[in-house]
């Protein structure tokens, strides 16, 4: 669906390679890469399912306006991942449905409670 | 023969109160026409909070708690009627709701108000629960420690507030009824038995008109024999991204919808016509809704909106009928959407009727002509 131009590669032949997993699985992103462009080079048009009627979404609009790109980047959920470069050995994971939150006891015990 | 522009019922005003008096008018087999101003009106029914909700409202005024508690019970059988008419499901949730309050003061004011307002003699008086931390903690997992207690009642709950008012225009035109966009009524006035009713280039004649323009019907009301000293109170609401749901339970400042959507709102300023948003109300509403729900702390913030409460001066509804100008009705109030089922199943056949019952009498303006003490 989508490839890198080679023209690209072949003028900037040191860019960096960066170990990256998408869902588990180790990726070679490219220094300079969203996350975004890192999903889409791996092949992947699709990062994630909408919260109300489940169908699939994927990176649109490229510039942190359309919010279609969320995906959970080092367990965050809900990430702009057209709006966050790569870094080494940062995990990615396809969102699915809407993102959850924790509902645990604060750590600090209620000054209420016995 | 009745020409395209002449109706048994005009209805001023395509909000929720006019849409819901509309569309239980339109089920009783009348022609009617729903006039609706357009996108410059204020839209209160476009920017509400959707709780249907019964607890602490009345004090001061018995009658309405239990008008309201008769439009929370007839809610379900109202929803019905609007899948079956409209096709519109409007995600009714009456599992009860709770008042959380964030210090032992606001508690013990809580308990207080709530007390006082269900010993008024002739309220339907209903039981509420107060609950400390730890009793509030088992039934809505996630509150935070600065939560002390709160309150419970099992009438309380929520709706899809702009699916509403879709249904109600969508039962309205099932039923024969005609909705009319971008009709601003200029005014209102009797001609022989009938209403004339001004729009920019066009006339509208019917038996009886219904005024239900909000803010608009203190402008409208005295032309036909009415007072509707209603006010803009601005209410702000922040609407958070979706989340997994987590809360089943409507709070009365902050309620997540069966979608995911969290809703933060239930602020109140007097701030006349401007329905601009202000930092420092939605930082308040921000700072509660996090010492509420601490997960919420890094929970995105989407919109933002403000919209403005239709007030009349002791804060309860206005209905009325003109005695000079028989045939002519009012209809105003702040809480559109909870008293959605009571103005199309219970007002609507009494306007059907020409007469107001007894009931709705203390809804009256006449009970706002007292003198102020000096």
């Amino acid at each position: 669906m989508y490839k890198r131009l080679p023209e690209l590669a072949a003028s900037n032949p040191n860019t960096r390679l960066l170990a990256v997993t998408i869902d588990g699985k180790p990726f070679a992103a490219r220094d300079g890469d969203t996350v975004a462009a890192t999903l889409l080079a791996a092949g992947l048009a699709d990062c994630r399912t909408t919260p109300v009627s489940g169908s699939a979404r994927g990176p649109f609009c490229m510039m942190g306006i359309c919010f279609d790109c969320l995906v959970v980047i080092d367990g965050r959920p809900n990430q702009q991942s057209c709006m966050i470069p790569a870094h080494d050995g940062m995990q990615i994971e396809r969102q699915q449905g809407a993102r959850v939150v924790s509902l645990a006891p604060e750590s600090v015990a209620p000054e209420s409670m016995p | 023969m009745s020409s395209p522009d002449e109706f048994d019922i005009a209805i001023v005003g395509g909000g929720l109160v006019g849409g819901a008096v509309g569309y239980g008018l339109a089920r009783s087999g009348l022609s009617v026409a729903l006039l609706d101003e357009g996108d410059v009106a204020y839209r209160a029914s476009r920017g509400n909070f959707g709780l249907v909700w019964v607890q602490g409202k009345g004090l001061g005024l018995a009658p309405y708690s239990n008008w309201t508690q008769l439009s929370a019970r007839r809610w379900p059988e109202f929803a019905a009627l609007l899948r079956a008419d409209a096709d519109t499901d409007v995600v009714l949730e009456q599992p009860g709701g709770f008042h959380l309050c964030l210090s032992e003061r606001e508690l013990e004011h809580r308990v207080q108000t709530l007390t006082r307002l269900l010993e008024q003699p002739g309220l339907e008086r209903y039981p509420f629960e107060v609950l400390d931390h730890a009793a509030l903690a088992d039934r809505i997992p996630g509150i935070g420690s600065t939560v002390v207690g709160g309150t419970y009642t099992a009438l309380d709950g929520h709706v899809n507030a702009l699916k509403l008012l879709r249904a109600l225009h969508a039962g309205l035109l099932k039923h024969g009824g005609v909705y009319l966009p971008n009709t601003r009524i200029e005014s209102a006035r009797r001609s022989g038995e009938r209403f004339d009713l001004q729009a920019k280039n066009k006339t509208f004649r019917a038996s009886k008109v219904v005024l239900a323009s909000g803010l608009g019907n203190a402008r409208l009301a005295p032309q036909v024999g009415l007072v509707a000293p209603v006010r803009p109170q601005r209410g702000q609401i922040l609407v958070l991204e979706r989340v997994r749901r987590f809360l089943h339970h409507p709070i009365a400042t902050l309620r997540q919808t069966d979608e995911g959507t969290v809703l933060v709102g239930d602020s109140q300023e007097e701030a006349g016509f401007n329905d601009s948003v202000g930092m420092a109300i939605l930082a308040t509403l921000a700072d509660r809704a996090v010492r509420t729900f601490p997960t919420l702390r890094d929970v995105r913030i989407n919109r933002t909106w403000a919209a403005l409460r239709v007030m009349s001066p002791d804060g309860f509804p206005i209905y009325d009928q003109s005695r000079a100008h028989p045939g002519a009705f009012l209809a105003t109030c702040h809480s559109g959407v909870t008293l959605a089922a009571a103005h199309a199943l219970e007002l609507a056949p009494q306007i059907v009727a020409g007469e107001l019952e007894p009931r709705l009498q203390p809804f009256s303006a006449e009970r706002l002509n007292v003198q102020k003490a000096a």
